[in-house]
This record gives structure tokens, sequence and C-alpha cells, in this order.
């Protein structure tokens, strides 16, 4: 019957003119081929625009890789999802789509349960513990990554290397250094799986209890009654707030009104005391609040406050002028626990026995414990670390422009991960031997060619999905977290009603405003108050700008991604998942976003 | 000979006074006893009628004669026809007759009338229980206006618990037909800007945790006959959203206004018929009355409701309110965890979710 619809099979997409030889920037097992095409063929792919938005550099496809590893090893071997095996992924023109692996057989499903039960069960009995664990293991993770060292290529090894019978010297250290860099990337996103998979599963059995008691229950109101307030995810920005109050308290808050780049700002800082006294405030909370990033962390590009402040100078521009108009900018964390208890309250009230309500009190305790984590955790992996992990990079980078492999140190970024460690060997035998490595002259020709196909494939517009369109989607991740259901995708499929886009209604109300249409993280400055927000993907690290916005459209995401929930928080109507918001708006155009209905309608 | 009042006004009664004036008026009683908002109106006791058989000797007229035929359809038939003919030929007795009128002047006094436009609905003690419906079985006259009017109304409705359909039903269920004591609600009638009905659970899958509103243009009686498909709202009962709206073209409304106080049709602009014929303001009031009069009465209902632009735009009126019975009746499964454990209860409910095929 679905066996009609069906999105472009991999095979038919052909490559975007002037990105030919793209295939080759990529590892061969992530690039859909014949000698597999039958199986891939069979299955559905779908554009995982809300982690990987944009096209991948070849580093960068290095979380991809981490992330469906991890998630790979914790669903299917380490838990044992009984559903579920792992996400599987293909790079097509850059860019990352995803397949899930469903379990089909009942006995192994049933084995699967069984074994699911006593290794989640663990977890989930000794949640609280493991969750603080959990975070001094990131911690400790951070840690290491921030002490590998590249050294220099000396001339002579230091004396003392010889006089303590050291052994080995720079390029034995170099080697290390890079073994450690990614076995440091692939170790933490395992850690970030090891709580976020079995987090889903206890989320998804409440939701399904709400679903039995209340048929109708919209996801929405299931997300609202679990929802974490005091989370991570939040606390930069409450950081900011404070450095907006302490800005005016020393008297230099018009350094920010001046529009000026971060840079400027903090060099006419560096120049007063009072400056010099609000700096030292901004370093209290720099480490870790301020390694949140412009993205989402999956790509080099998305820098953290702290390398690249001129993003939150302008937010802080904003919050100093609200103050100065009298507003109260502190989160109202009462009033939002206040209507999450009521809601909840609410819905327990309406259960038919003593013994319903004692079931969903149980439950409900046991997923907000576990609901939490999957909040906060947020901030620690995707931003923290990621953060500090590119900026690692960029250091293995500047040894290669030492070397004269690369111009730049942001050329590392268009070299895979394997490549990187064959043109370290390049670069280390050169050194050692004392003869000239063959890098200088390869990598610059062919990081300028790479750089062209990078441009001509970041035009490229993906198609949301390839392959069959299933009858059932199983896996209740792909469901929750990127929005994707079979009626989802149909609606993909089907042609436009009018000026109708339709989406997952992620957050309450209706509104009305022009649109803005946001392609980039940098065309984020240009959005201004009262406009609807039309992106691809939300990150929450753009939520200093929601607090401006009326409204909010995007191409991808469920509701529980992290945009609704941010929307949610800042109580903007939100539609996401529209799958085509961003080709069918235009800014300047008046929309409605029915934020109850998931409809949004073009109203010119 | 009076050991009962003939006349109540709506506001002195409860659902104690369900045999007296019957559940109709009683439950009308009740809604204005949980604080809803209800059309002013009066009820005629059973005593009312008892004395009006009495006065006018027609306490043995309710025999069925099975010389007419040989089945009961025919008897019935014969019995409604006499029954109606016999209270139609009687005169309400003076003392009875003044003490309506008195109440009829009253009712006017209310809306600034020298004759009230009302409703006269039949009352019987047996409808509108909470474990079976009879609604349709006895009659309701709309538009009644003057006394005349009223007079004859009210022996219509006490002759309708005589329906051949009526007396099938009180032989089957083995009721005397003696017993058949009927009262009788007069209610001023309201013009609506819209009306509808409403349930406090959802009417396709029974979610308690819903009001859904039907409504149309005008009187009520469209939604309620289906004469058209009504706008639809959604609300929830926790949060008082409305989850879903879904308006549909109403292409015409009833008005009361015809000639002896029928309703009249009128056509309506495809604009108006395409309009919402509620505001958001106004869905959620609604909602909200309806979760608080469930709570008062402790399990879900139905309610017909109206509302007017006069005195003020929005003014809202319950019409009537019965408990909810399809879905109050069906068993739902009880919804609890795997061996009373949530962790077991997870990987069942990953083994098998609500929605997936394989449960």
């Amino acid at each position: 019957m679905s066996g009609a619809l069906r999105f472009p099979s991999p095979f038919e997409v052909g490559t975007p003119p002037g990105a030919e030889g793209w295939e080759q920037l990529y590892p061969y097992y992530l690039l859909f081929s014949e000698d597999r095409r039958a199986e891939e063929e069979r299955r559905l792919w779908f554009f995982n625009g809300m982690h990987f938005p944009e096209a991948m550099t070849p580093f960068d496809i290095i979380t991809a890789e981490a992330g469906y590893l991890a998630i790979g090893e914790m669903s299917s071997r380490m838990f044992c999802i009984p559903p579920a095996m792992g996400i599987d992924f293909r790079v097509l023109n850059g860019y990352v789509y995803i397949s899930p692996t469903p379990v089909t057989d009942p006995a192994q499903i049933e084995q699967r349960a069984a074994w699911f039960q006593e290794r989640a069960g663990y977890y989930y009995a000794n949640w609280r513990t493991l969750y603080d664990e959990w975070k001094q293991k990131l911690s400790a993770e951070v840690e290491r990554l921030v002490a590998i060292r590249f050294p220099d290529l000396p001339e002579v090894e230091p004396a003392e290397y010889v006089f303590q019978r050291r052994g080995y010297g720079a390029s034995m250290d170099n080697l290390a250094a890079y073994h450690d860099l990614i076995d440091s990337i692939f170790r933490v996103w395992q850690i970030h799986m090891e709580i976020v998979m079995i987090g889903f599963a206890a989320y998804f059995t409440f939701y399904d209890f709400c679903k039995k008691a209340f048929p109708e229950i919209s996801d929405q109101q299931v997300t609202r009654m679990v929802g974490a307030i005091d989370v991570s995810m939040f606390r930069p920005n409450d950081e900011l707030k404070r450095l907006a109050k302490v800005a005016l308290e020393l008297g230099v808050h018009d350094v920010f009104l001046a529009n000026g780049s971060g840079e400027q700002v903090f060099a006419k800082l560096r120049a007063s005391e009072a400056g010099r006294r609000w700096l030292a405030e901004w370093e209290k909370s720099a480490d870790p609040w301020f390694y949140m990033n412009t993205g989402d962390g999956f790509q080099h590009h998305h820098r953290a406050w702290i390398d690249d402040p001129t993003p939150v100078v302008s937010v802080l521009a904003d919050y100093i002028q609200r103050l100065q108009r009298g507003e109260n900018l502190d989160r109202d964390t009462a009033s939002l626990r206040e209507e999450r208890d009521r809601i909840t309250q609410g819905y327990r009230e309406l259960l038919a026995t003593e013994e319903e309500k004692q079931a969903f009190d149980q439950i409900l305790a046991l997923t907000r414990d576990v609901y939490y984590s999957i909040e906060d955790h947020k901030f620690y992996v995707e931003h923290w670390y990621q953060s500090r992990f590119w900026n690692k990079v960029r250091e293995l980078g500047r040894l290669f422009v030492a070397g004269g492999f690369f111009q730049d140190v942001e050329d590392i970024f268009l070299l895979h991960y394997t490549e990187l460690e064959r043109a370290l060997m390049d670069l280390l035998l050169g050194w050692s031997i004392g003869t000239v490595p063959r890098g200088p002259k390869y990598w610059p020709g062919e990081i300028a060619r790479r750089k062209r196909i990078m441009e001509h494939l970041r035009a490229w517009a993906p198609p949301p999905a390839l392959g069959v369109v299933p009858e059932v989607i199983g896996d209740p991740a792909i469901i929750m977290l990127w929005g994707i259901t079979p009626e989802r995708l149909r609606a993909w499929l089907s042609p436009e009603e009018g000026n109708v886009l339709r989406g997952f209604a992620a957050a309450p109300g209706v509104v009305e405003g022009p649109a803005r249409v946001v392609l980039s993280i940098e065309e984020l400055q240009e959005v201004k108050d009262g406009e609807i927000l039309v992106c691809s993907v939300t990150e929450p690290s753009w939520a200093p700008v929601l607090a401006r916005v009326r409204g909010m459209v995007s191409d991808i995401g469920g509701v529980m991604s992290h945009a609704a929930i941010v929307a949610r928080e800042y109580r903007i109507p939100a539609v996401l998942g529209t799958g085509v918001a961003t080709k069918r708006i235009r800014t300047g155009q008046l929309l409605r976003v029915d934020g109850d209905n998931g409809v949004v309608t073009i109203l010119d | 000979m009076r050991d009962a009042p003939f006349v109540l006004d709506f506001a002195a009664l409860s659902e104690r006074d369900r045999p007296l004036v019957g559940g109709k008026a009683a439950s009308l009683g009740a809604l204005l006893a949980a604080g809803c908002p209800v059309p002013p109106g009066f009820a005629l006791t059973t005593a009312a009628y008892r004395y009006f058989l009495e006065a006018n000797g027609l306490t043995g007229l309710f025999r069925l004669d099975h010389s007419v035929g040989a089945n009961l359809d025919e008897a019935a038939a014969a019995l409604s026809r006499r029954v109606e003919e016999a209270f139609l030929a009687a005169a309400l007795p003076d003392d009875l007759a003044s003490e309506l009128a008195a109440s009829y002047a009253r009712l006017g006094q209310l809306v600034g009338s020298a004759a009230a436009v009302v409703a006269v609905r039949s009352s019987a003690a047996d409808e509108d229980s909470q474990t079976a419906s009879f609604a349709g079985q006895h009659e309701t006259y709309l538009g009644i206006q003057g006394f005349e009017q009223l007079a004859r109304a009210v022996r219509r409705c006490w002759a309708s618990a005589y329906t051949p359909r009526a007396i099938a039903y009180r032989v089957h269920r083995g009721l005397s037909l003696e017993d058949a004591a009927v009262g009788v609600a007069v209610q001023v009638l309201v013009e609506p800007r819209a009306a509808g009905v409403l349930f406090t659970l959802s009417p396709r899958t029974g979610d308690r945790s819903l009001v859904v509103i039907e409504g149309s243009w005008g009187m009520g009686q469209a939604v309620v006959a289906g004469e058209v498909t009504p706008d639809e709202y959604v609300v929830s009962k926790v949060t008082l959203e409305i989850l879903r709206k879904q308006v549909n073209p109403k292409p015409f409304r009833y008005r009361r206004g015809g000639p002896d106080g029928s309703l009249v049709r009128e056509e309506l602009s495809p604009e108006q018929a395409s309009a919402p014929c509620l505001d958001d303001a106004e869905v959620v009031e609604l909602a909200q009355r309806a979760r608080a009069l469930e709570k008062h009465f402790g399990y879900p209902i139905d309610v017909e409701w109206a509302i007017t632009d006069e005195p003020a735009k929005g003014t809202i009126y319950f019409l009537q309110c019965r408990p909810e019975t399809v879905w109050s009746q069906k068993e739902r499964p009880a919804v609890t965890l795997a061996a009373n454990n949530p962790i077991m209860a997870i990987a069942q409910t990953l083994v098998r979710p609500v929605g997936n095929p394989r449960s």
C-alpha cells in the first residue's frame, strides 16, 4: 500500500555540478555503494538535519561516526533495547542520512527484553548516583582532553630527554597525542549515549502510559509533565544576564551598546579599571559556561562564546537595554515548576483508580529523574566538551601549518581523521629523517580542491528522505527526537496544500508575524524583535534570540527536540518538523504559527 | 387536596425533587445550584398534574382497550389518541391556572416582556437517569408565547407521557400506566447566537482529559438533530488550552419567531456559514464551566449549551445536562505497570508500545 510512496533512491540522486569527486572526501564505508545497493534500497534514509544541518567537512564527520558508533553500541550491545539495534548512516553529497535498524524477530525481542531489564534496570535503580558519577566521568574526560599537547618539532630534542633516559621524543609524543585526541571523542560519545538511550526508554514508557490512559493526549502535554527546569543548558544564558547587571553596576554598559565586534568590545574593556573588573567577572563564568557554542557542537565552525564573543555582545547589549527599561530578566522557574505540577496533578486526578494513580506516580518519578539528565547532559557533551575538542584539533592544525602542510589552521577540518594520521606520519617522517615530506606539495592543492567541492555541497538542498516510506516506525527515539512518523513522511511527499505547512505542535499558542528565514548561524544576528524565526533546525544556544522572536518554525525537529523544550520554556508558539519551511517561506512574509495544531499558514 | 406545591421556581429545586418535578426540571435546578447559568424558569409539579386529572375526572382514562385491536401497538395508539383529546379538551382548574399565570408573568418581568417566549418541556421522573437515556421520549415545545399557548403546551406535555412509544415502554417495563406522573419545565427561551452540545470526555475515544464542544449558528436544534456538521473544539480539561479546532460550513440556522412559536430556518451567507461560531475565550469559558460541573456531579456529563450576545456579548447558558452514558458504561482496561514495577514496565513497553502493530 505504501509501496507506492517513496522518496528518491539514494542511487538516483546525482552529484551537484562542481562537486564531482566529493566521495573521496569521506571514508568508503559511509558511502552508498553498488555492492550494498539491494540492502540500502530496501531502507528508508532520512536527512538528519537536526544534528547535521550543513554539508559536513571530512573531519567533522567524526561526530557522526562517534555518535552512531555509540548509539549502536549502547542500544544493540550494551543495554539491548529490545526492538532496536543501532542507527545506520551514510554520507550523500556531504549530508548525513540515517536509518533505524529494528529488531523484528519476536524471540530475539523477548531475549533482549530480559537482558535490558537486568542491565538498564541496574541503571534506573541507581540513577541519581550514576548521573552524579557520570558528570564526574565527563569532567575527567575534559581534563584529559585539555591536557593533550602537540609539542613543536624542534631542531634537537631537549637535553634532559637524553640525560633522563626518556627514550622517545616529539614524534612519539605527537603520535600519542593524536591517538589520545581521537580516542577521546569516541570515548566521550560512548559515555554520552550511556545515559541517553536508556533515558529515552524511560521517557517512552511514561509516554506510553499516558497514551493508554488518555488516548488523545498530545506529545506536548506529556513532555510538560516531565520537563526539566534547572538544567545546565539554561545556565550560560543566566550567566549572561548576571554579567549584564554587573555591566550596569560598573558603569561599563555603554561599551556593549556601541555596536562592535567581540574583540573590539573586550579591547575597550581591558583599557579601563571598571572594564577589567567586568572581565574578571566574565572569567568567573567562562569555564565551563561560555564553552556554549553557537550551534550544537557537531561542526567545528560553531565557535564557543569564549572563543568568539561577538554573538553574545549583542545579547548582552539587549539584556542591558531591557534592564534599563526595568524589565526582570530572571527565568520564572517558580511559575514554571508550578505549571508543571498543576498539569501533572490535573492528569493524575483524572485517572480512574488509586492503582492507576500509584502506577502513574511511580513511572513519573523515575522518568523525571532520568529525563532531567537527558536535558542536562547536553551542555556537558555538545558544548563544554565539543568546543574544547575542536580547539584541541586546531592545536594539531598549528603543527601542520608550521610544517608547511596547511596555510591556515582551519584547513585541518578538510581531512578525515584517518587521513590526518597519515599526514601526521608524513610530517613526522620528514622531520625525523631530515628530508622533505610530501605534504607541503600535496595538501595545499588538495585542500583548495576540497574547499571548492564543499562550497558546491553547501549550496545543494538535500531531499528530506531517501527510499521507501515504511508502514511503521518502531524506534521510539526516531519518532520523539526527530519527529519522523509515517504520517509526517507522507505529508512531506504530498503536494503542498496552498499556503499551509504542517509539522509538530511543539509549543502551544497562536501568533502572527513577519517571517525571518535564517539559514546559518551568522544570519541569526539579523533577527528583529517580534519576527517569526524560520530555520532548518534550531538549537538551544540560540536561546537569547528566541527571547526576542514571536514564534518559531523549523524544517526538522520533534516535540522532544531541544528547540521544542526551549520554545515551551520561553512560551513561544512553535511548529517544528515541517520539512519544507525554509524552502517555502521567504523573509518578510506574514505567517500565522499555530503551535496548538502544528499548522503554519503563509498569509501573503 | 394539596399535599405539595403546584409550581416551583428552578432556583428552589435540587436532584431530590426528581419525584416531584421530574428529571429534566430537577436537573435544571441542580445546574443552578451548581452555579451554572440557566435561563430562568419554573417547574409544574406532578402534584399539579394529578390535581388536573382529578379536577377533570380523568383518572380512569388510562386503560388499554384490547378490543380495538389484537396487538399492543394498536391498543397503545388508541389510548394515546384518547388521552390527547381528553387533555386538550379539559381546562386547567382555576387555582392552578392562576398560579401558572402568575409564575409566567414573573418570567415576563425578568426578561422585560409582557409575554415571555418560553420553552415548555415534559419532565418525567424516569428520564435522564445516569444509567439510561430516554432523550426525546417526551415532548418539547419551543417558542411558546402568551398564556393560552402556554396552557395548551402544558397539557400536551402531560399527554406526551402517553405517546404510543411511552405506553409501550411502560408496559414492557411492567410500570403502571396510572403512575406516569409527569412534571413540566417552563423556561425562558433564549435566542442564541450559537448553540450546541458539549461532552466532558472525548466521544471518539473516551479520553477524560478533554472537553469536546460542538456548536453551530442559532438555536441548538440543528446540532442536536444532526442537520449540520457543527464546528468542533477540543479543549484540554487540565490546562484549558484549545488543542484542536475544526470549523465547518454551517449553511443555515434556526431562529424563533415562526407562527405558533415554531422555529424558522434561515439560510446564511457563505462567509457567515464558514466562520467559527465561537471565539477562543468563549470556547475556554464553556470548557471551564463544564469542567467545574463535572467535578460538582462527580461523573462525565453531556450538556446542551447556548450563547447569546444579550444582555452582554458571550452570555453563556446551559440548557440541559445529563450524565454521559456511552463511555461511562464502558470498562476501560486498567493502565498498570508490568509487575507493578516501573523498571520491568520499561522493557515491556519497548516490546509492545501503543500503536505498534506488534502489540
